[in-house]
């Protein structure tokens, strides 16, 4: 369907949409690319110095340990949501009774802001004296653990993958239930055990909705921030601090709006190659 | 047809999907317990699971000491108002997209997930400058506006996969018997989309609410929605763990039910139509 | 008044050229069924006549104005879709006042369109419901119901009867024949179906490859195909068809003949053959025949005949019921 009178129309109502976008895709991101071959602090005006923010950037020692820790972080909240969201998808795919009720609580942490969640694990229960953990860990006879200071980072990516669980697991139940019934059956009058069920016919089937929940988070989890602002603010040392992070306190805190523009152009970088995967995946199913 | 399934298996699943769930729900459960505890039970050892002397006096201190109302003011302008505003902008768009396609629309469509894509902190040093140029720093229209652009991408996203699965035929009868595009798109579009719309709305108002860090870098007093004030917790000085139970419940209990509410099209929303 | 009026239109669709060039003459009152197989443009063309498709060139004329970029609305035509395209979240009452709505009708004027439209169309009682409590053919009605009440210049069909089971649709066939005697009103109708466009139309435009084949009346369709698509688009079963030797016999490229032309004898006739199968029917036996030389031909027997799979039978074809063509197709 289509005339000259509807495209027309079509173009009018999707201006406003793509103007906006544009602009707030265009403006800022050309500034921050300007900014960041500026020497400019607050203290100073801007003078253009190349590419001194970005080889200042790269110089700073801690920039290695940030660029593992950011990679650590994704990585880590990444097997453990695609793994833990697997199982549980496949748990909840049973019948079982209070199935709808069990679906509620599995999603319940999604939906809980960042900085709540952040806080309730940090004090509630890995507090090293008045945690829940630790208490745990006494009953048993162990010694309680020091989560932020033994294991900062190990600590957030649990706080993180807690939240993406729900995210992972909703989505594979979803592309689980829509595996037709008959295959399976299929499958099993071929004499296909249940192990062989998994490998053969689920695991494949899941396989565009595991790809599209790791490159989904992948561009989430790239840029967690509050969770660490909350717990660990980036410490101790820099043993938490990913590549967010560092630029909010290049900015925030140091002023160095250039080194911040250079770090921000970096993790946008880094950000694209995630998302032309991602893109690409999208893309296909459009055009089905 | 529905698996066969011995009722004992369906008992051992049962106990075994309810254990989990249990854990995996818990530190909601812990906090929400927590919040009707005294200060000094909160942190007791042994922990107290139910037998406590339960109370309100959390809530009501809450409520009395901080700004709460205000916050929960700043976190319902701005989630709602962005969300609005990012419905009033994206309906015409997805409709042109979806009912109007041409060979660019594609592109259109991916792009616009792109620009999802671009990570807070690229943009961060010159938002923060345009917004205290423009004096948007701190206000409720300055938040309104950046909640509503990053999450514009999906709002169009969203609403074009719900567009697509409405018959074109149906629009095409409302043109045939003298409806304008407007009257079009408000009497015949937007109410046989309502389903598509509501769920939009409500995922929108979700990742709005909890949207932390623009909120947290973007507000310092006068507009500060409820994600700040929770972080404004983390401050170190004592510990007062049924209080920030008691402010975190308030904070994340009307998001969760209408998380509830709304789970079935949340994976729609969140893959951008990629696992239905 | 609503006469149409086509004028060399030309639709492409990115460089495709989906109806090259068409020109026809709709007169006002006229009952006209566009047929064909699918993907012969018949669609396309009623889409252009509606406004919901723009011409590439040509005009398009409603009662001589020139409408060819005038918007759906502008043209004052109403249209029953393929799939009713009913409004699914209003009640029947809210279709079929819907268009009146637009119009900003006053209130009395709605009701009493709606209710005599009702009345008509037996939809009374169903005026509260929505469309998912109505079957298919009262869905079909709130359709119909909703283009009347307008009064249209002229209404447009496109395909409205394919949703619907077989006995439905005699009797659908049978309410819209009715309808346009009663309104007199132009109606542009589309079908695949060569039964439908033979029992409604007042003139049929056969099309094949959106371009005009033949255009005539139902009979003259049948009794004078101008090219062997339409004799062999029109009837059932279908004209068959003989080359070579045979036809050339008869000074044709091909030759033709209809089932229901061929006498049927148990020994002699012009061809002899061997009866695959035979199709009792109850008032006509279908037999398909295999004639030495000619190929496989069908003929329309008396539903009584005796002749059974294996027997030798004649066929004679009838006198100056045997089509001639040139190698074009066309009709000698």
């Amino acid at each position: 369907m289509a005339t000259a009178q509807t495209r027309m129309a079509a173009r009018f109502m999707m201006a406003p949409s793509v103007i906006a976008l544009l602009i707030w895709m265009i403006v800022p991101l050309s500034m921050t690319i300007w900014f960041s071959f500026q020497w400019y602090t607050a203290f100073r005006a801007p003078e253009f110095t190349g590419f001194d923010n970005y080889a200042y950037f790269f110089a700073n020692p801690n920039i290695w340990t940030v660029f593992l820790n950011t990679l650590i972080l994704v990585g880590g909240v990444l097997a453990i949501t695609l793994v833990g969201g697997t199982l549980l998808a496949l748990l909840l795919d049973q019948p079982i009774f209070g199935q709808g009720l069990v679906r509620l609580l599995v999603i319940a942490p999604f939906f809980v802001m960042p900085t709540v969640s952040a806080l309730v694990w940090k004090n509630m229960l890995m507090h090293p004296v008045n945690g829940l953990f630790a208490w745990i860990a006494k009953v048993l006879g162990f010694s309680p653990v020091d989560w932020f200071a033994q294991v900062p980072l190990f600590s957030v990516i649990i706080i993180v993958a807690w939240q993406w669980l729900p995210f992972a697991t909703l989505i594979l139940l979803t592309a689980l239930q829509s595996l037709d019934e008959e295959q399976r059956e299929a499958a099993g009058m071929d004499g296909a055990g249940p192990i062989a069920l998994f490998f053969y016919i689920i695991l494949p089937h899941m396989s565009r909705a595991l790809t599209v929940v790791m490159l989904i988070q992948t561009i989430f989890l790239l840029s967690v921030f509050a969770e660490i602002f909350v717990t660990t603010n980036g410490g101790p040392g820099v043993a938490t601090t990913n590549l967010p992070f560092l630029i909010y306190l290049q900015a925030q805190f140091q002023y160095d709006f250039g080194l911040a523009s250079a770090g921000g152009i970096v993790a946008v970088i880094l950000a694209n190659i995630v998302a032309i995967f991602l893109l690409r995946v999208v893309g296909k199913n459009l055009e089905a | 047809m529905a698996r066969a399934v011995s009722t004992r298996r369906k008992l051992a699943f049962t106990a075994l999907a309810w254990i989990v769930a249990l854990v995996v729900f818990f530190p909601i459960l812990w906090a929400f317990l927590t919040s009707f505890k005294t200060e000094g039970t909160a942190i007791a050892a042994p922990p107290k699971f139910l037998f406590f002397e339960w109370t309100l006096e959390n809530y009501r201190t809450v409520l009395e000491r901080s700004n709460y109302f205000r916050f929960l003011g700043n976190s319902i302008i701005t989630a709602v108002g962005s969300t609005l505003l990012g419905l009033v902008v994206a309906i015409p768009a997805a409709w042109a997209m979806a009912f109007s396609p041409t060979r660019r629309t594609k592109d259109v469509l991916m792009w616009m997930l792109s620009t999802k894509m671009l990570p807070a902190v690229g943009v961060l040093v010159p938002i923060t400058m345009l917004f205290r140029m423009m004096g948007l720093t701190d206000t409720h229209l300055g938040l309104v506006l950046v909640l509503t652009l990053i999450n514009l991408p999906i709002i169009v996203w969203m609403l074009f996969t719900y567009f697509k699965e409405i018959p074109v035929d149906i629009l095409e009868a409302a043109r045939m018997d003298g409806a304008s595009l407007r009257q079009e798109v408000i009497y015949v579009l937007t109410p046989m989309a309502i389903p598509g719309i509501a769920s939009t709305l409500l995922l929108n108002i979700i990742l709005a609410w909890n949207e932390s860090f623009w909120t947290i870098v973007l507000t310092t007093t006068q507009a500060t929605p409820l994600p700040a004030f929770i972080a404004a917790y983390s401050s170190p000085e004592g510990l007062f763990w049924a209080k920030l139970s008691a402010a975190s419940m308030m904070a994340i209990a009307p998001i969760l039910i209408m998380g509830w509410f709304s789970q079935k099209q949340l994976v729609r929303g969140l893959t951008f139509g990629a696992v239905k | 008044m609503g006469s149409i009026t086509l004028e060399h239109v030309n639709k492409s669709f990115g460089g495709v050229e989906v109806i090259p060039d068409i020109s026809l003459e709709i007169a006002d009152g006229e009952f006209i069924v566009f047929v064909g197989p699918s993907g012969c443009g018949k669609s396309t063309l009623l889409r252009l006549i509606a406004g919901l498709e723009d011409v590439t060139s040509g005009r398009i004329l409603i009662d001589g104005e020139d409408v060819s970029r005038a918007a759906p609305a502008q043209r004052k035509l109403s249209m029953v879709f393929q799939s009713y395209a009913l409004y699914p979240h209003m009640s029947v009452r809210g279709n079929i006042a819907f268009p009146l709505k637009m119009e900003k009708a006053p209130r009395e004027k709605i009701d009493q369109a709606v209710n005599n439209a009702a009345a008509i169309l037996n939809l009374t009682d169903y005026l509260d419901r929505k469309p998912r409590q109505l079957s298919g053919g009262q869905r079909q009605r709130v359709a119909i119901g909703r283009a009347i009440v307008r009064q249209p210049k002229a209404f447009l069909f496109d395909e409205p009867l394919s949703n619907l089971d077989a006995a439905l649709r005699v009797a659908m066939r049978l309410e819209i024949s009715e309808l346009h005697n009663k309104l007199k009103t132009t109606m542009v109708y589309v079908t695949h179906d060569q039964v439908e466009a033979m029992t409604m139309a007042d003139k049929i435009v056969v099309l094949n490859a959106g371009r005009v084949e033949q255009f005539g009346s139902p009979l003259e369709l049948y009794q004078r195909p101008a090219n062997t698509f339409v004799a062999g688009f029109i009837g059932s079963p279908r004209m068959n068809f003989i080359d070579g030797a045979e036809a050339a016999r008869h000074g044709a490229h091909t030759i033709g003949v209809r089932p229901e032309h061929l006498v049927v004898t148990p020994e002699g006739g012009d061809w002899s053959g061997v009866v695959k199968v035979s199709e009792h029917l109850g008032s006509d036996t279908f037999l398909h025949v295999d004639v030495d030389g000619i190929g496989a031909l069908t003929a329309r027997a008396p539903g009584d005949v005796p002749f059974r799979h294996g027997e030798t039978v004649g066929l004679s074809p009838m006198n100056g019921r045997l089509y001639r063509f040139d190698a074009q197709g066309l009709a000698l």
